[in-house]
């Protein structure tokens, strides 16, 4: 297979089928948990457990001021590096294309020297947060390969993407056939590891919230 | 007609700076000058070998503009030696038979060493004259 | 020119003065990319340059290449160099024709064994032998025998360089580049399609001054051509930099002269001159005509999926995978959750309330 047949391979065949896995995962997975519902509560209500719900996914985004002082390091880099992933993902102008011709919308880029700093943020945060796991001795024991793993898929598009644009290693056509498979390659995890809190954090958010909403707690 | 119109919006469009490279090369001009008042050495420049936007090599060359001298040799085809508005700042421009251009330099000198009388021409010259008076 | 004479004696007896020389060095200085301080060197290494035989050999192509290089034939410096090769073989060009050129072919082979330039248009059959002959001879066979003495064999475009579009899908001729025949000789890839003609003069004239093959990339390129992309090089680079894009070919990006990534340029994965050196003495380029480059010395460049799709964009019906992948995913999933709570109720049903006396069973 030459250079050229495998980046067709890779933005044909491979997208299509990382995009089939991707989104039949992520469906199948939520609707499990949906359809698996909840017994109602018979208690009356004593405030909104929509109102709670929506709350919760906004409030538990930031941290409390004990939790932020002891964890700083992980809101910190957390922070970063989750702003840093979606702002290369959705404002770089060749994915803001590829959004394009799957989508038909399209929106302005940055420009590539923002998203070039952007990265190299993000693949630092990336790399702070992995020695944080492995030296700090909970974080290593509460670790397991799937954490390492999701890791991994994480930072590789960033690394491959921060190569491809700078010509590291590979000859061009090769660096952008790895990039894209390197995405691939966490699409096709996504649904079937923790990355998948990507969606269901605002489902477990909403619940908890709205337990404590329909109870008139403010959570 | 339409293609000229369209032409012309282009050079509109792209008169402002692209590559941004006229700024260094003029600077790249200041330290030879420098350099050639401190010890007398000599810088060349090949236009060819840097990105410069169509009108970008328009705008350099207006920014040098033209000095004291003008000069047309015939030697392969003809050459255009022009000393700029700096003193030391020459453009050679190569043209071949058909007038093309295949060369286009900044010379950074005295005296380009093309306008100079070479000595093998020189000693063929000398030749050609003793057989004449003979 | 008698083979003997050196560039500088025949320049000279053509009435070429020292200053014609010194001009001619600094034309070809500049056509190799290299810098003006080179210029005396090359100077006194073509003074005593000696001409070479070169054998030039097409075989499936299109004469484009050839065209390329004859029309831009400058009656000055650039035909110097030609003029300063033996061109003993080229059967588009020579006058001699049938078994007349074979045996002009074979001469300059046994006079020149093992010093002669080998230069390579189209590529070669190897489905059927008889898909392309010249004088009877397969195009394998004179690949094969006229490498043997070959100093160096340079491939003349991307049909001898890559294979070129005569192996474009679905390949019928079972066409192959030179480098997949020839393995045991220094190989120098001259690929565009046509390669820009300053290119392969500046191979030759880097063979007449230094007498070695040029420093070359993995694909077997000359580093002085091909060491840059054409997006590194390219004048609307900026814009791409800036998120500015020509949308459609009459767009107002594409009248502002905006990058043409969008419109499926190669310029990130395709290394050449075009943006430097560029087309007809200098005139343009692709890019500059406000076209996509299509990538046309960079192998297979005929099968990358469409020259107006951009690179980085899937080739495949993404949004009817989506809807299918969804669609999909919603019924298996509603499937999979029905068969959970059925799996949960059948628990509740199931479920025995432990008393004190089953506790005591064990005992």
């Amino acid at each position: 297979m030459s250079e050229t047949e495998f980046l067709l391979w890779v933005r044909g065949p491979a997208f299509q089928v990382a995009t089939i896995i991707f989104l039949l995962g992520v469906v199948v997975r939520i609707l499990e948990i949906l359809v698996l519902g909840r017994k109602p509560d018979l208690a009356e209500a004593r405030g909104s457990a929509v109102a709670g719900g929506l709350r919760a996914i906004i409030s538990r985004s930031f941290a409390e001021r004990a939790t932020l002082q002891r964890t700083a390091f992980t809101e910190v880099t957390g922070w970063i590096f989750h702003i840093g992933i979606f702002v290369i993902l959705l404002l770089f102008a060749p994915h803001i294309l590829l959004f394009e011709e799957v989508f038909g919308v399209s929106w302005p880029a940055l420009p590539t020297t923002v998203i070039d700093a952007t990265t190299i943020v993000t693949i630092i945060a990336l790399l702070a947060v992995l020695i944080h796991r492995i030296a700090n001795p909970v974080m290593r024991f509460l670790s397991r390969f799937q954490d390492y793993l999701v890791w991994l898929v994480t930072i590789l598009p960033l690394v491959t993407g921060y190569m491809a644009f700078h010509r590291i290693g590979l000859t061009p056509t090769m660096l952008i056939a790895v990039h894209i498979l390197s995405v691939e390659l966490l699409m096709v995890t996504f649904p079937f590891t923790k990355l998948m809190h990507a969606f269901t954090l605002f489902m477990s958010r909403y619940y908890d919230g709205a337990i404590a909403g329909y109870k008139g707690v403010n959570s | 007609m339409s293609c000229m119109t369209d032409t012309a919006v282009l050079k509109v469009e792209a008169t402002a700076s692209l590559t941004h490279n006229v700024q260094p090369l003029l600077h790249e001009i200041r330290h030879a000058l420098v350099k050639l008042l401190d010890d007398g050495s000599y810088t060349a420049i090949d236009l060819r070998s840097l990105p410069l936007a169509p009108v970008e090599e328009e705008q350099l060359l207006d920014k040098l503009g033209q000095g004291e001298v003008y000069a047309r040799l015939h030697a392969l085809g003809p050459t255009e030696i022009v000393e700029t508005r700096f003193p030391g700042v020459w453009v050679v421009v190569h043209f071949n038979n058909d007038n093309e251009v295949i060369g286009r330099f900044i010379e950074i000198c005295d005296t380009p060493a093309l306008l100079r009388s070479q000595q093998d021409d020189i000693r063929q010259g000398l030749e050609q004259l003793q057989s004449q008076l003979a | 020119m008698s083979k003997d004479e050196t560039l500088g004696e025949a320049l000279r007896r053509q009435g070429v003065t020292r200053r014609g020389f010194l001009k001619f060095c600094a034309a070809t200085a500049s056509m190799m990319a290299l810098p003006p301080s080179m210029v005396p060197a090359i100077a006194a290494a073509l003074e005593k340059a000696r001409r070479p035989s070169v054998i030039w050999l097409s075989f499936q192509e299109c004469t484009g290449c050839i065209e390329s290089l004859t029309r831009s034939h400058s009656p000055t410096v650039e035909g110097l160099i030609f003029d300063a090769i033996s061109l003993d073989y080229q059967h588009a060009l020579q006058a001699a024709a049938g078994s007349a050129a074979e045996a002009a072919r074979e001469t300059a082979m046994e006079e020149n064994y093992g010093k002669y330039i080998l230069i390579v248009d189209g590529s070669i059959p190897l489905a059927n032998p008889g898909y392309s002959t010249i004088a009877g001879i397969s195009n394998l066979a004179m690949l094969e025998e006229t490498a043997k003495g070959a100093a160096a064999v340079v491939s003349m475009g991307s049909c001898a360089a890559f294979g070129g579009i005569p192996k474009a899908k679905p390949n019928p001729t079972g066409a192959v580049s030179v480098g997949d025949i020839i393995k045991d000789k220094p190989i120098i890839n001259v690929p565009g399609c046509p390669p820009i003609p300053v290119v392969i003069t500046g191979v030759l004239a880097h063979f007449l001054i230094f007498g070695t093959i040029p420093e070359l990339d993995a694909l077997g390129r000359p580093m002085a051509y091909y060491g840059q992309s054409i997006h590194d090089r390219c004048y609307r680079r900026p814009f791409y930099d800036k998120g500015k894009f020509a949308n459609t070919f009459d767009d107002e990006g594409a009248k502002k002269g905006w990058c043409l990534y969008k419109l499926g340029c190669k310029g990130p994965t395709t290394y050449n001159a075009c943006a430097t050196t560029k087309w007809n003495d200098g005139t343009s380029f692709p890019i500059e005509a406000g076209h996509p480059c299509l990538g046309c010395s960079e192998p297979d460049f005929w099968d990358g999926g469409g020259f107006y799709k951009a690179i980085s964009t899937p080739t495949e019906d993404i949004p009817k995978a989506a809807i299918y992948a969804v669609g999909a995913g919603a019924a298996a999933g509603l499937a999979l959750g029905a068969l959970n709570r059925a799996k949960r109720d059948k628990a509740v049903a199931e479920h025995v309330k432990t008393t004190i006396d089953d506790l005591e069973k064990g005992d």
